[in-house]
């Protein structure tokens, strides 16, 4: 059977492609000349409705590499991919919106970066600043890489030309309109990644016969496959969490849920720049508090929309006569061509246009995300706090500009790294998790306890980190070949400390130890320092000093609060339908 | 801040749904087209939902700009 894939696209398809870059482009025209000042520029000026925002919120993060991730996924561990929604993403965004948006709205603070200066100190600012800011660059550079190399399959673009093309684009409208035309963008993009991919799963739904047709497929997989897992392995999400060699993924029920479920996303979701800048850009510190909640709803349900393709394309593949069958690499699946080989089986030219559009705009959102993160912790924390202190804001103005077409230029250098080295990559990108994982239990810490002191957070942000790469330096998955998967302290893959059952596991419990130390080392520094932040000073960001939000002049529906209750409700629904 | 950005969002998928719905139906009589697609025009379907989804935007947008017209007008008629 050919699996080599080679669109040939007609012009229906180009015009699709066409009208939405114009369309993308225009906003960032029509909002260009209300871009008078760097608040309006890097802050959006604080005025956006909760609506949009919260769409943005969740749109950012839904980057060309999470859908083809996702759909990888769907396909390599079944539908216990929904745990990174439903005990994942979601418990995060309420505890965001309810607990701590009050701090990062209420404050002065206009990054999280600057939220740990006026809560600790500089050096724990600084800190998290330069992190953040080189992270950011270099996931979109990630990302335009993966998109590139796509594009380079499907269609025969040139390298060269699809990432110059896509990163002038985004500059474009992130040059000219600043955070208020991503967001506006990532609204639009969102609706069509939507639209773009309803017909992939509304297609291969009918091709498999349906739910029910898709478990019995699922069955036969599970049941022959090497490990012999029960029948719903790949189609329930916690029946088979008890053991971690009873699901693909590999992981028990405590580490998902500690390591993904508390420490991963909480430190996503509530500490990342990039999705706490959307609502912080909101008009109200109720829009801002109602950001994540909003963004919760449809977040619920993009499962069925980026895990089913993965799982459909599985059961294809075991089809003997469904003509589809996803390529190999190295003798297993090649995950990554999930999402391509399902839009080049089912979506003919005309719907194809439109599915490569969906996944260009799934890029471009989660690229113009990390651009105007970028440029403003670029501008405030680091151009505006240790380089240029005290110019005009005309000048900071100016200098937002320049970061965002520096963020792209260094992007763009970034995917050629990327491209020539790929364990260089790798290696960068355990880095930054090692720097994220434990981050969450500084946060917690300031925002819950005000004996909390900078030389604790920043000491306890250095041990953490440290535990993490100390941690990965003894461990490593079972059937890891390279030291980039772990036991590089030890020097080798075959004498490490603890195998453990998949790669996930090990990241979950790499988080879970850092996070534990970063914990206990604040507390026990901070108690052996003294604080000097004086209650006064610490007013808005942390919780025992700051007044509760208002909201008796708010109806009861629009309270945070019962928003709240409701996404819980539902999440809690979607995890028992799908146990 | 200026724009309502469900204006351009309904415009762009009325637009888009438009451009799909009468591409799909020109080519509704050539099976080869919908063979990937299970013999659905999917074209025309998609295309359909997104000119209706389209639509709403922009019946949204434009009604909720008369009435914030309307509102200013008062407001000046008063003050």
């Amino acid at each position: 059977m050919d699996t080599e894939i080679h669109f040939t696209l007609g012009w229906i398809d180009w015009a699709i492609m066409g009208i939405y870059v114009v369309f993308t482009l225009g906003i960032g025209f029509i909002l260009r000349r209300y871009m008078k000042s760097s608040h309006q520029f890097l802050m959006a000026g604080k005025s956006i409705p909760a609506w949009i925002t919260g769409l943005a919120f969740i749109s950012t993060n839904l980057g060309a590499l999470e859908v083809i991730g996702m759909a990888a996924s769907g396909a390599k561990y079944g539908w216990a991919t929904c745990h990174f929604y439903w005990v994942g993403a979601i418990p995060a965004m309420i505890f965001l919106g309810l607990f701590m948006m009050p701090f990062y709205y209420g404050s002065k603070a206009r990054s999280v970066p600057e939220y740990l200066k006026f809560r600790f100190d500089e050096k724990t600012r600084g800190f998290n600043a330069f992190s953040f800011a080189i992270m950011t660059v270099l996931a979109s550079g990630i990302s335009m890489y993966a998109l590139a190399v796509l594009m380079e399959t499907l269609i025969g673009w040139d390298f060269t030309m699809s990432i110059i093309i896509s990163a002038v684009i985004v500059l474009v409208y992130t040059y000219l309109g600043g955070l208020t035309s991503a967001i506006y963008n990532e609204v639009l993009q969102f609706f069509l990644i939507v639209v773009g991919f309803l017909p992939l799963v509304f297609l291969g739904l009918k091709g498999i016969g349906g739910w029910e047709e898709l478990k019995i497929r699922l069955a036969d997989v599970a049941l022959n496959s090497d490990h012999s897992y029960a029948a719903g392995a790949y189609t329930e999400t916690w029946r088979h969490m008890h053991s971690s060699q009873a699901n693909p993924m590999g992981v028990e029920w405590f580490g998902m849920v500690m390591g993904l479920g508390f420490v991963l996303s909480f430190g996503y979701w509530c500490t990342n720049f990039l999705v706490v800048q959307r609502a912080m850009a909101a008009n109200s510190m109720l829009a801002a508090r109602r950001t994540p909640l909003i963004g919760a709803m449809p977040k619920m349900f993009l499962p069925f929309l980026v895990i089913l393709p993965g799982m459909i394309a599985l059961a294809l593949t075991t089809l003997p006569d469904s003509g589809f069958e996803l390529p190999l690499k190295n003798g297993d699946y090649d995950y990554d061509k999930v999402i391509p080989m399902m839009l080049g089986h089912y979506f003919p030219t005309g719907v194809l246009g439109l599915g490569l559009t969906a996944l260009m705009a799934s890029f471009m959102s989660g690229m113009a995300g990390n651009v105007t993160a970028f440029n403003t912790v670029w501008t405030y924390d680091i151009y505006q706090s240790y380089l240029a202190p005290g110019k005009s804001d005309n000048h900071y103005l100016w200098m937002g500009r320049m970061a965002t077409i520096a963020g792209v230029v260094v992007s763009i250098g970034a995917a050629y790294v990327a491209k020539l080295f790929n364990n260089v990559m790798d290696f960068l990108q355990l880095v930054f998790a090692f720097i994220n994982a434990p981050l969450f239990a500084t946060f917690l810490l300031g925002m819950f306890w005000k004996r909390a002191t900078g030389h604790g957070a920043f000491y306890g942000l250095l041990s953490g980190t440290t535990a993490a790469a100390i941690h990965h330096g003894l461990t490593a998955p079972y059937n890891a070949t390279t030291l980039i998967k772990g036991g590089w302290l030890v020097g080798s893959v075959d004498k490490v400390l603890y195998s453990y059952p998949s790669e996930m596991a090990q990241n979950f419990w790499t988080a879970i130890f850092a996070f534990t130390t970063c914990f206990v080392v604040t507390i026990v520094i901070s108690l052996a320092t003294k604080q000097k932040k004086s209650e006064e000073e610490l007013k808005g960001l942390v919780y025992s000093l700051t007044p509760r939000p208002k909201e008796k002049d708010v109806i009861w529906y629009q309270r945070p609060a019962f928003l709240a209750v409701i996404v819980a409700v539902i999440a809690i629904i979607l995890n028992i339908i799908y146990w | 801040m200026g724009i309502d950005i469900k204006f351009p969002i309904g415009l762009m998928f009325s637009i888009l749904g438009a451009v799909l719905a009468i591409y799909g139906f020109i080519t509704r009589s050539n099976p080869e087209v919908y063979q990937k697609s299970l013999d659905i025009n999917i074209n025309l379907f998609t295309g359909l939902i997104m000119l209706g989804f389209g639509l709403m935007m922009l019946l949204i947008s434009l009604l909720q700009r008369k009435k914030e017209n309307g509102r200013k007008q008062s407001e000046t008629g008063n003050g």
